[in-house]
Order: C-alpha cells, then structure tokens, then sequence
C-alpha cells in the first residue's frame, strides 16, 4: 500500500468527520507507515501507539481510528497518537504537551 | 549529567518512542532500550510483567532514570531526571 495514496484517502475521509492530521506531514507519515507495517504484522491497522495482542477482538477498541480518539481530542485537541485532532490543534491554536492513555488496563489483550 | 542507569521500554512503531529516543541520543545519554512488539512468547511475557510493576497501564514509552519512571515523552521531566 502506497503511504502518499493512504494519506490522502484518510484526509479526505477524516476531514469530513471533523478530524485533521497533524500539520506536520513527515510525522504523519510515519505513523501511516507504521500502520501500513501492522496491517502486514497482524492483517489489521491497529494503533502504533500501543502493543496489539494480535487477536482482531481483543484489538477492536485500538484499530485506527481507535475509540478513545473522540474523548481525547475533545478533552487534550488531540488523540494519543498525535496522528489526528481538532482543526483548532491542527491551526496551532491547542498546546498538547501529553495525552495520557485512556485505555483501561484490564482492555490489554495480553 | 546522569550516572544513573536509564532503561526505556518501547514500540518499534510508535511515534512517542521515536522521539523519546532521539531526544535521549540528543542529550548522549547511554541507555538501553527494548522494543517489546519485536519480542515474542514468554520473552514478551516476562518483560510485559516488569513494566507493569514500573507502569500498571504498561503503555509505551516507559522510561526508568535511575529510581524515577517517566510514562510519556516529557521532555521537561526526562531532563530534570537527568539532571541536565
């Protein structure tokens, strides 16, 4: 999968739902690369942010875009990842030092 | 500059890790690091329980500086550990 095609496919999709990739693009890439990585890995674009059991159910809540995505950029600007937020994070306008993880350990497939 | 040991814990695909070890290389801290999504089994399942006695939510990077654990790329609190 190419990253540059991947990219503008997730922009374009994301935009409308209101989440902007981060501004800087060599960043972005990555992760889109390391997504790209783990769907070869575990036949699922799991979130590179996190370890992933390997088991597709147990992984649901961290596929990318996982589900803490929205409480995070809601409550920081952005997800963990740093990969998507709010138009207003991706303009400069929210200072995100550090999003916790909000997943809860017992989640942990392993 | 430290003499403590640092020992960080990370994913070989996550951004934060990518720049907790660059900021570290930057500093020329010697640390050894582990990328726990390349291990596999009981290997993995060992390491696994060390870091969730450091870190219950065992999210990456751990970083340990000395007695001190630092979850997250937090540069302030990586240099005030390091005593830079």
């Amino acid at each position: 999968m190419d990253v540059e095609k991947l990219f503008e496919s997730l922009r374009k999709v994301q935009e409308l739902k209101g989440y902007y990739f981060n501004k800087d693009k060599a960043y972005v890439l990555e992760l889109l690369s390391a997504l790209i990585l783990n769907k070869d890995r575990y036949g699922y674009m799991v979130c590179p942010c996190r370890l992933a059991s390997g088991d597709r159910e147990a992984d649901r809540d961290i596929l990318c875009p996982c589900v803490y995505r929205e409480p995070d950029v809601k409550e920081y600007g952005s997800c963990y990842c740093g990969l998507y937020g709010s138009k207003e994070w991706r303009a400069g306008k929210v200072d995100v030092d550090y999003v916790p993880e909000r997943r809860p350990p017992e989640k942990m497939g392993f | 500059m430290t003499d403590k040991p640092v020992k960080l814990y990370t994913l070989s695909t996550c951004s934060h890790c990518k720049s907790t070890k660059k900021f570290l290389n930057e500093c020329t801290v010697q640390y050894e690091f582990v990328e726990v999504d390349l291990l596999e089994g009981e290997e993995r399942k060992a390491i696994l329980e060390d870091i969730k006695k450091l870190n219950p939510r065992c999210s990456f990077p751990t970083l340990i500086i000395g007695d001190e654990v630092i979850v997250g790329f937090k540069e302030k609190k990586i240099k005030e550990a390091l005593g830079l």
